[in-house]
């Protein structure tokens, strides 16, 4: 039923416009209707991602089922370009570099951003700016802090060499980033120093959840700190932790601008990841076909990866 | 309350969370120190009996002036900064949109959409490039800003309808009913009702898709030729790096000077940071 008052309004209101009355309000007679207002609201946002994300998967696709080079079409040519990225040796390098960095960061982010969530979600001195402050690493642009990094690391003026050889630990320099595994393991200590705040918050979010009655009940009852953590918090926070870790391994896994500030993949092609491998063969040397199979075996393990967390989300809601 | 013993709780609090603030903090010192750091002081080797690293008697701002001098940075400030808010208002736009009809609509593949935005949401900038690169140049959107503006949305876009997604469901349905019944339309009511009531969440939505364009480096990297209209993080990485010869003084002035503003950006809203980071996590 209309408010009589509020209908007069709208009538005395549209008395100035007569002409445009007519369509407006067949306008909004016809986004009273559930399906048409979804499909109005729905369009600007899905043309986007079907003209740049879902075309280009397809063009991908085609793509790497032809010889296309920059300034050429090429032509059909099947698996070929996945056969010979599999008999690549620097791709099989790299393909195995991704799985490890992947790996590695990962089991460090969550390690060290759980440690940091439990000491954060204490009562203490300047939390707050604190807790600001540690998100840092996350909000500055990656490729900037790299190079921070990647001045640390420098071989001649590396102030971890000045640290590590005024302090004892070492007599001649380490070789950070000239040596092909030394740089690996570089570039996982950057990715979880830029990826552990984004774990220690969400997870911190996910402690402040948890009741404080459980610990202290569990402390009655003799719980130590560590049976605690394990027994009480750990249980409770799976689903948050697992959720961030899904998170986590997709970005880890199709990074590129980490590596490519930090090593460029080099020295000698040891350090490429998936990405900046394709970014070589792809861009820099133009063949796209090549290019766009190498981005391509990305995809099976993103796709496990995705697939694992939508059954994950499907039975959280069951519960 | 679980009680402590004061020399404990400097093992498990107090050192822990110094290691970590050095940590995380550290080279964002190193940034500094070595931008104000004079040439000649700057490449000492490390076993120089005179190298001080980490402070600097003779601070400089030289390198600062070259990087503006020399360089189109206040250009690429201003375009990365342009592209990120303009991005981020697209994005803000379609995702309101997009989220209130999910969340509030009954329509048929209303649950599918909803999916497969989120697989979207999933599928990263680096799967993508090589294709994109031709797309945008078919478009005729290569080297023009909006080459960025329009395809940093496709990553943003769907964080934003799944955050706001989520906060739209929490809000109680009624206070849409009653705008209904004094005579509203339903446009009308997500407009002036629901919008105005989700502001928390649509800022947390803006804040994150800001700073995650303001990182943004791979379509940047490649769709950008101009040297004026690139975005810091490319700009950087390809004007302060000539042939071999990397000037790390400028680069570090570049640094500092290209993520002060979304430093700033983010003190300002940092409840609003994490809950937009928290949320683009729930699903």
């Amino acid at each position: 039923m209309k408010d009589p008052v509020v209908a007069g309004a709208g009538v005395a209101a549209s008395i100035a416009a007569p002409a445009e009355r007519g369509r407006v309000s067949r306008l909004t007679r016809w986004l009273e209707s559930e399906k048409l207002l979804a499909t109005v609201l729905l369009v600007p946002g899905m043309a986007i991602l079907l003209i740049f994300i879902a075309y280009p998967f397809v063009m991908a696709l085609w793509y790497s089922l032809t010889s296309i080079r920059v300034g050429d079409p090429g032509e059909f040519v099947g698996i070929a370009n996945f056969a010979k990225a599999w008999n690549d040796t620097v791709f099989q390098l790299a393909f195995k570099n991704t799985v490890f960095y992947t790996f590695w960061a990962t089991v460090f982010k969550l390690a060290l951003g759980m440690w940091l969530a439990l000491l954060l979600n204490r009562s203490f001195r300047f939390k707050r700016i604190i807790r600001a402050s540690m998100l840092l690493p996350f909000i500055i642009p990656t490729v900037l802090s790299a190079f921070a990094w990647r001045w640390m690391f420098d071989p001649t003026f590396s102030v971890m060499n000045w640290l590590l050889y005024h302090s004892g630990v070492i007599t001649d320099r380490l070789p950070f980033l000239s040596d092909g595994d030394w740089a690996l393991w570089c570039a996982v200590l950057v990715n979880t120093w830029r990826g552990m705040p984004f774990f220690a918050i969400t997870l911190l979010a996910g402690l402040q959840t948890i009741s404080p009655d459980l610990h202290e009940a569990a402390a009655l009852d003799g719980a130590n700190a560590w049976h605690r953590f394990w027994h009480v918090t750990w249980p409770l926070l799976l689903p948050v932790t697992l959720v961030v870790v899904v998170f986590s391994v997709i970005q880890t896994f199709s990074d590129f601008q980490l590596i490519y500030v930090l090593t460029g993949g080099g020295p000698a092609n040891s350090t490429h990841l998936i990405a900046t491998y394709a970014y070589q063969v792809g861009v820099a040397s133009g063949l796209l076909g090549e290019g766009a199979a190498l981005s391509l075996f990305m995809f099976p393990v993103l796709f496990g990866v995705v697939w694992f967390q939508l059954r994950f989300m499907k039975r959280m809601e069951g519960h | 309350m679980v009680i402590e013993r004061k020399w404990k709780k400097w093992f498990v609090f107090y050192i822990p969370m110094a290691v970590f603030i050095v940590f995380t903090l550290f080279p964002f010192y190193w940034m500094a120190v070595t931008a104000v750091r004079p040439d000649g002081e700057l490449y000492r080797t490390w076993r120089q009996a005179s190298a001080t690293p980490f402070w600097t008697l003779q601070p400089t701002l030289e390198h600062f002036e070259g990087l503006l001098r020399t360089t189109a940075f206040p250009h690429w400030l201003w375009n990365t900064m342009l592209i990120a808010m303009v991005s981020t208002l697209i994005s803000l736009i379609c995702g309101m949109f997009a989220g209130y009809a999910l969340a509030r609509l009954k329509f048929r593949g209303s649950e599918f959409l909803g999916t497969a935005i989120f697989v979207t949401y999933l599928v990263p900038q680096t799967l993508l490039f090589i294709p994109l690169a031709d797309i945008i140049r078919d478009l005729h959107l290569g080297n023009t800003p909006w080459a960025l503006m329009l395809t940093y949305p496709t990553f943003l876009i769907p964080f934003c309808t799944w955050l706001l997604m989520g906060y739209f469901k929490t809000i109680p349905k009624e206070l849409e009913e009653c705008a209904r019944i004094d005579g509203a339309t339903r446009f009308g009511a997500m407009v002036r009702i629901i919008f105005p009531v989700s502001i928390p969440g649509i800022l947390s939505a803006g804040i994150f898709a800001f700073t995650l364009s303001w990182n943004e480096f791979i379509y940047a990297l490649i769709f950008m030729s101009s040297a004026e209209l690139k975005t810091v993080p490319v700009g950087v990485v390809s004007e302060l790096i000539r042939g071999d010869i990397f000037f790390w003084g400028q680069l570090m002035a570049g640094a500092l000077l290209g993520s002060i503003p979304v430093a700033l950006v983010y003190s300002f809203f940092v409840e609003y940071y994490v809950t937009g980071l928290t949320g683009s996590v729930k699903g």
